[in-house]
């Protein structure tokens, strides 16, 4: 892909959304987003944030259901609010997912998915509503009521509505935070599909990491009405000062492919730009795309390759930088393994036994990293 | 034959009344309702009260100002005239403009009990499915406002059909123009002819036994609550 931005694949955003809104206590100063950004209008753009930073005030100012203050919102080259004036929703090509799934309770779920093919700006074939409904596994919910379902059945109803209206970009606001753990499961591989099989652009607000670590290409982190941080997923949760705001969670995600299999130690090999993984066996198959987390608190580091030692996987990495994390006893260290970026947490005693500085060479060695999926 | 001909001209005049002001109360309560469920403005509660009204008023107190204002020197009486419609009391349209003061409340409330009901979020889907204000007002609001709908028609009727006092001091007592059943009923009465105010008077309760009975066996507990007028 180009370096240079397209702005056919750009959402730029650059406006204040001003919230009077009564269901914040009266008491509290007026609540106000501020947003300046331009965003990539490809892949799954995750918008990551405690509640009541303003996540789901900005998707719904994309999606026309908050009206923007001052500034400007452009999608692939059109304007949707500007000076001139501003797009209402019905007249934006998204599709938005509620968090908890919100279906025509009057309509059965046939009628629910025939709302939006109908109103859809090309009328869909049969063949591409069923393409849909068999792509969500909701083929046999058809005849039922939303009130008959269960939260992830209708959270699948819900997803496939959206895409019904063939939108240029897909909403979704927190999608799984209604739902318990069970559920989730039973959606996250949809959601997996939805990434990987349509060429759809998704912005997905979350304040579950593990759902940005698995899904997300690019992170939006806010907070307080201001985006703290954004950029590529790896790149943005490698940063110094992201991290501080994750805590225990503070870790690295890379992604690789699976090359080898060792049957005689149930291991898999997967590459990465950084070098090569060997993780416990979970049945990938060779070639597939593997995500794997690689928490900051599993990262040690020595200045020697120790052979004798029982962690697998040690690469060789240079200092990027270092900083303070929030426990007064520890440092939060970027290193650079390959073309990857990986972090490290260690206490700050190790790192002056070991005389850490910048630009320095040293081993890494991971004690366990996740596969995502 | 136990009614009269003039009972059956009474009852005719009745249910015709009830059923243009029902009418034109649905017409002008839709937006009215709709107005007061969806508004932040300061105005709402002024005006909510004064649509609640004629649930505390007597009616003599409605039905006296409502014949000042229709009179040749009052502001509705000087535009009736300017139009060249004439005035308005003692006539049919002069009983249609009182119901519709008179019932207001009964059409209203449940409409606005309706769409406040169906709360903000469906709107909002049906706004990303690219439903646009028609739209969404007649394929997810009137669908699911249904039941109030039906209960405001039935409530709006049924009260216009029980009115008597507002029609007393608007219409008087005009055979087959302002002489509706409830004042042939007084009729009957100041006659001491009890028989035939029996029968209307029996009449009336029995058709509004039936029509409330209607309602609440045919529509759900969404409408029957409405019903619970805040009066």
């Amino acid at each position: 892909m180009s370096k240079t931005p397209d702005y056919k694949q750009l959402i730029e955003a650059h406006f204040r959304v001003k919230l009077s809104d009564p269901l914040r206590s009266a008491g509290a100063p007026r609540f106000e987003l501020v947003i300046d950004e331009r965003l990539a209008a490809r892949g799954v753009t995750a918008v990551f944030g405690p509640s009541g930073c303003g996540k789901t005030t900005l998707l719904r100012a994309l999606a026309g259901l908050q009206p923007i203050h001052s500034g400007v919102l452009r999608v692939n080259g059109v304007a949707w609010h500007d000076q001139a004036g501003s797009l209402q929703a019905h007249q934006r090509p998204v599709g938005f997912v509620f968090q908890e799934a919100s279906l025509f309770e009057h309509l059965s779920v046939a009628g629910n998915l025939e709302f939006a093919s109908k109103r859809a700006p090309e009328r869909l074939g049969p063949e591409q509503i069923q393409e849909i409904t068999e792509f969500l596994e909701i083929g046999q919910l058809l005849p039922q009521k939303p009130a008959q379902l269960s939260g992830g059945e209708r959270q699948r109803v819900a997803i496939a509505r959206a895409l019904l209206v063939r939108p240029e970009l897909l909403l979704m606001d927190e999608p799984l935070a209604a739902l318990d753990q069970t559920r989730k499961r039973e959606i996250l591989p949809f959601l997996d599909r939805l990434k990987s099989e349509l060429d759809l652009p998704i912005v997905y607000v979350t304040h579950a990491l593990d759902e940005v670590t698995r899904l997300a290409d690019d992170l939006l982190i806010m907070e307080q009405g201001r985006v703290e941080a954004s950029g590529p997923v790896d790149e943005v949760l490698t940063r110094l000062d992201v991290p501080r705001m994750l805590g225990e969670e503070a870790g690295a995600v890379v992604e690789g492919t699976v090359t080898e299999r060792d049957s005689q130690w149930q291991l898999l090999r997967v590459d990465f730009n950084g070098g090569h993984l060997w993780l416990r066996d979970s049945g990938e198959a060779i070639g597939q795309c593997a995500r794997i987390r690689i928490l900051a608190r599993d990262v040690s580091l020595s200045l020697a390759d120790e052979q004798a030692s029982s962690i697998l996987n040690r690469l060789p990495a240079t200092v990027i930088g270092m900083a303070d994390d929030t426990d007064r006893a520890m440092l939060l260290i970027r290193l650079a393994v390959g073309d990857a970026m990986l972090l490290a947490r260690i206490s700050k005693k190790s790192a002056f036994q070991l005389r850490l500085c910048q630009n320095q060479r040293l081993w890494v060695q991971i004690k366990s990293v996740a596969v995502l999926h | 034959m136990p009614l009269s001909t003039a009972d059956w001209a009474a009852i005719s005049l009745s249910l015709q009344l009830a059923t243009v002001t029902t009418c034109i109360l649905l017409l002008l309560g839709t937006p009215l309702a709709w107005w007061l469920a969806r508004t932040g403005s300061w105005l709402k509660g002024p005006v909510a009260a004064i649509v609640a009204l004629p649930l505390v008023l007597p009616p003599t107190v409605l039905g006296f100002y409502l014949l000042m204002a229709m009179s040749p020197t009052g502001p509705v009486g000087h535009l009736t005239e300017s139009l060249g419609l004439g005035t308005l009391p003692f006539t049919f349209w002069g009983l249609v403009v009182g119901s519709v003061c008179y019932s207001l409340p009964f059409v209203v409330q449940p409409l606005q009990n309706a769409f406040a009901g169906i709360g903000q979020r469906p709107l909002e889907m049906a706004a990303t499915l690219r439903a646009g204000a028609w739209d969404r007002f007649f394929h997810i609001v009137l669908p699911m406002a249904l039941p109030g709908f039906i209960s405001a028609s039935v409530l709006g009727f049924a009260h216009t059909l029980g009115e008597f006092g507002v029609v007393l001091m608007i219409g008087g007592n005009i055979p087959g123009e302002t002489r509706v059943v409830s004042v042939q009923i007084y009729d009957h009465v100041e006659a001491l002819d009890y028989a035939q105010a029996h029968w209307l008077a029996g009449g009336m309760i029995v058709f509004s036994f039936l029509i409330l009975l209607l309602l609440y066996l045919t529509s759900d507990k969404a409408a029957a609550g409405s019903l619970q007028l805040r009066s």
